[in-house]
């Protein structure tokens, strides 16, 4: 079992789902609550990551991210290197690709909450800041859960992107999937089994954990 | 004095576009707001509230103004202070009764939080209460928590959307005498919602009458809700009876015109209405005004007496309702102790005493 490898992919989706959180927040609020006509062309774009195949993505994703690509021009004018091949890299197309998983779960939560609690919070002088930390946020928590797990497990479990953008090379963008796909090339097939078993014990433990504890946050709440 | 002039439109796919336009001037103290489902009442308090933007006019109170379409204005609901307790309540179901209440008032120094906090629990009797989740609350006890959430922050108006809906007379009187007493003191204007003639006579001071996102009466409650113009108005204002006629002749001398009803033989002698001769009008008559007689009585100075046959007899607690077939169905209510006096069952023959003035002529809207 390779633990550089595992602790690379809980590093990448630790840091993915932290990211991905900051960022499908406001625009899960956002998607929510504008009466905007054209929400929907956003929506299809954030919901893309789940149809493509993850080699489309992770192809545009290098391109965009090169040393040619107008992200990677503007990382390399900024910090002297390219995006591809790195963890940064790897990073951002992960977000991408995961994009959907954090922001659904929210907007879910968002738009089933009661609109008149909301009423309520602003007719008593609350700002939306207020009301979005003290009445939005503690009643869509099963949302916010489910969004930062999902976004978790999904990055940890990722192939396609990886491999399109980060490449394999030890220590810096060798994931664990990856290195299962090389055990099993390599025919090491009791490495692969090792690794294998283990990321689905983690991620069993991870989900039941989240779920269970999740459960008993949200029973005082739902006697309402 | 709060003073609104407003008018909005609402488009639905499939529904005919309605309309809310209200030019309604609210003293301080408290004035009901009556009117069928769909009326638009709440959706003039979401307005003054600043929830929801009319399209045109002006809203503003004590000349402060909230809303002005014209220059531009709208100020947003945390900036108007006004209070609103929702028909649904809106207590915030992770927050105790202590945490919903102080809501308002977070803003405010510790010290005068408190004492705002204690006057608003006292005011309505929740002191106890104060460690509870809503979850834990019986019916009264929720709308005791959300009038005093919606007065801590000493509001200049305050909304109330049917706030005590489903509580049974004895506990919605005293919540309203609690009101009362609060209003007392601070002296606003309450905008008062219901549906409730039982309650529109509680709180007794002035009704708007509302039907279709138009005001169509004004007045104490029994100016108003005794002689409705409106047909969606009596119906709400408990007026059972709700009968069709054209009308037959004009006596502008008596102030009166006699109507004959479809379908039958029967005719009424109504108030004078603003109907011409063989125009359509409808005549609502309330069941409790309508009188039972096993014989054709005599010497009376009620004009309308009507034979008929009753169809069937509901007793209902305290008051039996016979349905009574003159030609045309009307419901008639009456007193178990007259009935059994009067020996009435189905098939007996009857004759109704309808008084000119129990009949009101009301427009089709």
């Amino acid at each position: 079992m390779s633990g550089e490898a595992l602790l690379l992919s809980l590093r990448l989706a630790c840091t993915v789902s932290a990211l991905l959180l900051v960022i499908a927040l406001p625009l899960a609020y956002w998607l929510s609550f504008t009466a905007w006509r054209g929400k929907f062309l956003l929506e299809s774009v954030v919901a893309l990551p789940l149809v493509l195949p993850p080699t489309v993505l992770g192809f545009y994703a290098l391109l965009a991210l090169g040393p040619h690509g107008w992200l990677g021009k503007v990382w390399q004018a900024l910090f002297g290197h390219s995006l591809a091949f790195t963890f940064t890299g790897l990073v951002l197309a992960s977000m991408l690709y995961s994009l959907p998983f954090a922001v659904q779960p929210l907007v879910t939560s968002f738009e089933s909450l009661d609109r008149r609690l909301l009423d309520a919070s602003s007719v008593l002088g609350a700002g939306r800041g207020r009301s979005f930390f003290r009445i939005i946020l503690p009643l869509a928590w099963p949302g916010v859960v489910t969004a930062v797990v999902l976004s978790f497990a999904h990055t940890l479990g990722e192939f396609g992107v990886v491999l399109m953008v980060g490449g394999n090379l030890a220590g810096i963008t060798r994931t664990v999937s990856i290195d299962i796909y090389d055990r099993v090339q390599a025919l090491d097939y009791a490495g692969a089994h090792q690794t294998a078993l283990f990321l689905l014990v983690i991620s069993f433990v991870v989900l039941s954990l989240v779920y269970g504890v999740n459960r008993r946050i949200w029973s005082p709440w739902s006697n309402r | 004095m709060l003073s609104v002039h407003i008018e909005k439109k609402f488009k639905k796919a499939g529904t005919p576009t309605f309309q809310l336009k209200i030019h309604e001037e609210f003293l301080r103290g408290f004035t009901v707001l009556f009117g069928p489902s769909g009326a638009g009442k709440s959706t003039l308090l979401d307005c003054v509230a600043g929830l929801v933007a009319p399209d045109q006019g002006r809203i503003d109170f004590d000349g402060e103004i909230f809303f002005d379409a014209g220059k531009g204005i709208s100020l947003p609901p945390q900036k108007r202070n006004i209070g609103y307790v929702f028909q649904s309540l809106a207590l915030f179901p992770h927050f105790s009764v202590e945490e919903n209440v102080a809501y308002g008032v977070v803003r405010l120094p510790t010290d005068q939080r408190s004492v705002r906090l204690e006057r608003a629990l006292e005011s309505f009797h929740i002191r106890k209460l104060r460690g509870r989740m809503p979850g834990e609350l019986s019916g009264g006890e929720r709308q005791r928590v959300a009038l005093a959430r919606s007065v801590i922050t000493e509001p200049r108006v305050l909304l109330l959307d049917e706030p005590l809906t489903g509580l049974d007379g004895a506990l919605r009187q005293a919540i309203l005498e609690d009101l009362r007493e609060w209003n007392a003191e601070h002296r606003i204007p309450i905008l008062y919602v219901t549906h409730n003639r039982e309650e529109v006579d509680a709180i007794g001071d002035r009704v708007v009458a509302m039907v279709d996102g138009h005001v169509r009466g004004r007045g104490t409650p029994q100016e108003v809700l005794d002689a409705p113009r409106a047909t969606a108005l009596a119906q709400a204002a408990g007026f059972e009876n709700l009968v069709h006629g054209r009308v037959l002749e004009l006596r502008a001398s008596d102030g009166v015109m006699r109507v004959l009803l479809d379908d039958s033989a029967c005719e009424l002698e109504v108030p004078l209405g603003n109907a011409e001769i063989d125009e359509r009008v409808r005549v609502a008559i309330r069941a409790g005004d309508i009188l039972v007689a096993t014989e054709l009585p005599y010497g009376l100075s009620a004009r309308n007496v009507l034979p008929g046959t009753v169809e069937s007899v509901e007793e209902r607690g305290t008051i039996v309702q016979l349905q009574v077939n003159a030609g045309v169905r009307f419901a008639v209510n009456i007193t178990p102790g007259a009935m059994r006096s009067l020996e009435l069952q189905e098939g007996a023959q009857v004759w109704l005493v309808i008084k000119t003035h129990s009949c009101h002529v009301v427009t089709p809207r």
